[in-house]
């Protein structure tokens, strides 16, 4: 991305999780992120795809600051954010902001969706009431809701419409960058559909940037320019969504490409070759992590991990790409 | 093809405090000897309440039969004798792979514990009556020896490594493909002529929904098994079926084989269905409006509301026509042609 500079640059970033026995000594680290370097360049969405457990969400969840990086850097808009004081990283907040798998669910169910709406503004602006009200309605036309939901509590709408208040408040504060959590798990298609619809047109409404995390691959395809694979805790490739899913270069990105069911043709499982499955996190094999189940596996693939090399036009954590 | 599973007008209320929601409405579908069935549908349309129906394990205070019939070779399960479905056809003629194997498991018992406590009951080598007396020792030693082996076998086709070891941990040891793998061992030891599968990957990564699909399709196909398996996911229908039912808000739309069905759809939802998963080239088309109350459904055909074909004839259900051999659509306006033109 020529000559532009990232919104959020992480460098080496790592998050490992202390794993302790009953008598609360520590046993071991589950290595959740380990050594993740990418920029997300402003006014994208990139995706993050990985099997459950591959540390996407802890991922997310620390450039968030809701865990504190146990190494690297996290660079915001050019400024080091990872390890700033309580005071100066909550004036960053609202520029940042994560969505849960379901927004609704994060309602007060006690709270009119005003009162959801307009404490985000009460907490980070020092807007009037009126101003506050003003951008409260702006947002809810944004989202697609009529002024009078402003008067209902949670329990009165659809959860499509409970769905899109979450949104709504995530978006009062005018955030440059926002996290997607596993946005549509659990969704069926035809709700997917309109829901994906719906984050695209705020994204251009609001000049959003979006960090897409899913392990739902059509879903990245549709709505990624670029996406990061992630195996157990660390990024394998890294590239243009079309090119990565035109030519996978990482044999864990093929295999996955290679086991997502495809409608129409030849079952995919018919010639689906991964044996086997992720190896725990608190025990990462040796060099490379995904030589216990690469096909291509040899000898220096134990003894040595690949880095993360530029390779045409993409970047690859492989000998052998 | 004479017919294993056949269901026909089945009917279903759920009394609930909003009023009675009619759950299943005149549902109708077909199962032969050795078929892979899939029951495709959005959540909330009825595809677990006619599993449980089939099973005859609907929530008692709460579904009403209301009317239909659900033959299983011949005999009617709606109205058999309780103690012979007790005995011989639920989890014996027919068992069940749940969703979610970590809930389905007890978490205080080792797996064998588990799994013998299944083959007690429900083995095949068990004699009319053994066991129904002395229920806490009635466990004859030589078939227990015979259903252990059974056991170890079953876990061997389903590639556990070290099933002896296996057997002696818990669940919770296990991952979730292990645990979805010990079910479907659990599912085929009863030696069932119908597996009942409601949505068994959907928890699982796609990886290991791969194998774990490709696994189930081969040991089926290799004991001549009929599944019955529910799905929200298309792709995961594609990749297990050979034939497909779609059913929206408690009412069958389309029944075709597997490739019939993907490639020349005929019921505008299904064709809304497909064309709504995100293709290549990022496109997304929705169902505009939202799946209808199933206390108050709309008459005739309930997709009427949100289709683009609908007629005021469609105030009244279709009869099923049939189009081909094996595909028959429930529409008074079937759409002709190859998917991707009109959605």
């Amino acid at each position: 991305m020529n000559g532009r500079l990232p919104l959020l640059e992480l460098v080496d970033l790592a998050r490992h999780f202390p794993v302790r026995n009953a008598f609360g000594r520590r046993t071991g680290w589950i290595r959740a992120v380990d050594g993740v370097s990418l920029a997300v360049y402003p006014g994208e969405t990139l995706g993050l795809v990985g099997e459950s457990g591959c540390g996407k969400s802890t991922l997310g969840k620390t450039v968030m600051g809701i865990h504190a990086p146990t190494a690297g850097e996290i660079r915001f808009a050019g400024r080091e954010i990872g390890h700033l004081p309580p005071g100066e990283r909550r004036a960053i907040a609202r520029d940042l902001q994560y969505v849960y798998q379901d927004p609704g669910a994060s309602l007060d169910p006690r709270w009119k969706v005003l009162h959801s709406l307009h404490e985000p503004l009460k907490i980070h602006t020092r807007l009037g009431r009126a101003e506050r009200e003003q951008q409260v309605r702006a947002i809810l036309a944004a989202v697609g809701l009529p002024d009078a939901h402003l008067d209902l509590y949670p329990h009165e709408l659809s959860g499509g419409q409970q769905r899109r208040v979450g949104l709504a408040r995530i978006l009062t504060l005018r955030p440059r960058l926002v996290i997607l959590d596993e946005p549509t798990s659990g969704l069926d298609v035809s709700v997917q559909a309109s829901v994906l619809k719906l984050f695209r047109s705020l994204q251009e409404t609001f000049a959003l940037t979006y960090v897409f995390i899913s392990h739902d691959l059509a879903v990245v395809r549709a709505m990624c320019a670029r996406i990061a694979v992630m195996y157990l805790g660390t990024i394998v490739e890294l590239g243009e969504t079309a090119a990565v899913f035109e030519q996978p270069r990482h044999p864990y990105t093929r295999s996955l490409l290679a086991a997502v069911p495809r409608i129409g043709g030849r079952r995919v499982t018919l010639d689906f070759a991964l044996e086997g499955e992720p190896p725990n996190p608190r025990d990462v094999p040796s060099g490379c992590r995904f030589r216990t189940r690469c096909p291509l596996v040899q000898d220096r693939c134990a003894a040595e991990e690949p880095a993360l090399r530029d390779l045409d036009d993409r970047r690859v954590a492989c000998h052998f790409a | 093809m004479a017919e294993l599973l056949s269901v026909r007008g089945l009917r279903v209320d759920f009394v609930t405090d909003g009023g009675v929601a009619q759950v299943l409405d005149g549902i109708n579908l077909a199962v032969g000897p050795g078929e892979v069935v899939g029951l495709v549908g959005e959540s909330g349309c009825g595809k677990t309440t006619l599993a449980r129906a089939i099973l005859g394990v609907l929530p008692a205070g709460a579904a009403r039969v209301r009317g239909g019939e659900v033959r299983f070779k011949g005999t009617d399960l709606l109205r058999e004798d309780r103690a012979v479905l007790n005995d011989r056809v639920r989890g014996r003629a027919i068992t069940f792979i749940p969703q979610d194997p970590s809930t389905s498991f007890s978490p205080l018992f080792s797996v064998q514990t588990q799994v013998m406590d299944l083959m007690k009951w429900k083995s095949p080598r068990r004699q009319d009556g053994d066991g129904a007396r002395w229920p806490l020792r009635g466990y004859p030693r030589e078939r227990y020896r015979a259903d252990r082996d059974a056991v170890l076998d079953a876990l061997r086709a389903v590639q556990i490594p070290e099933p002896a070891r296996a057997l002696h941990r818990l669940p919770h040891e296990f991952s979730g493909g292990q645990r979805q793998r010990l079910m479907i061992a659990m599912a085929l030891l009863p030696q069932p002529d119908l597996i009942i599968a409601d949505e068994p990957t959907t928890a699982l990564d796609v990886t290991i929904q791969a194998q774990i699909l490709r696994l189930l399709r081969e040991l089926v196909k290799a004991r001549g098994v009929s599944v019955l398996f529910t799905t929200h996911d298309l792709g995961t229908a594609h990749e297990i079926c050979d034939r497909i039912v779609v059913m929206y808000a408690g009412q069958e739309m389309e029944a075709a084989p597997a490739e019939a069905f993907f490639a020349r759809p005929a019921h505008p939802y299904t064709r809304r269905l497909l064309a709504s998963v995100p293709g290549p080239g990022g496109e997304l088309r929705d169902i505009p409006g939202d799946v209808p109350s199933l206390i108050a459904p709309p008459p005739g055909c309930r997709f009427h509301p949100r289709c683009d074909h609908a007629t005021p004839e469609c105030q009244a259900r279709p009869a099923a026509r049939a189009l081909a051999p094996g595909h028959e659509v429930r529409c008074h306006h079937p759409v002709e042609g190859p998917l991707g033109a009109d959605a």
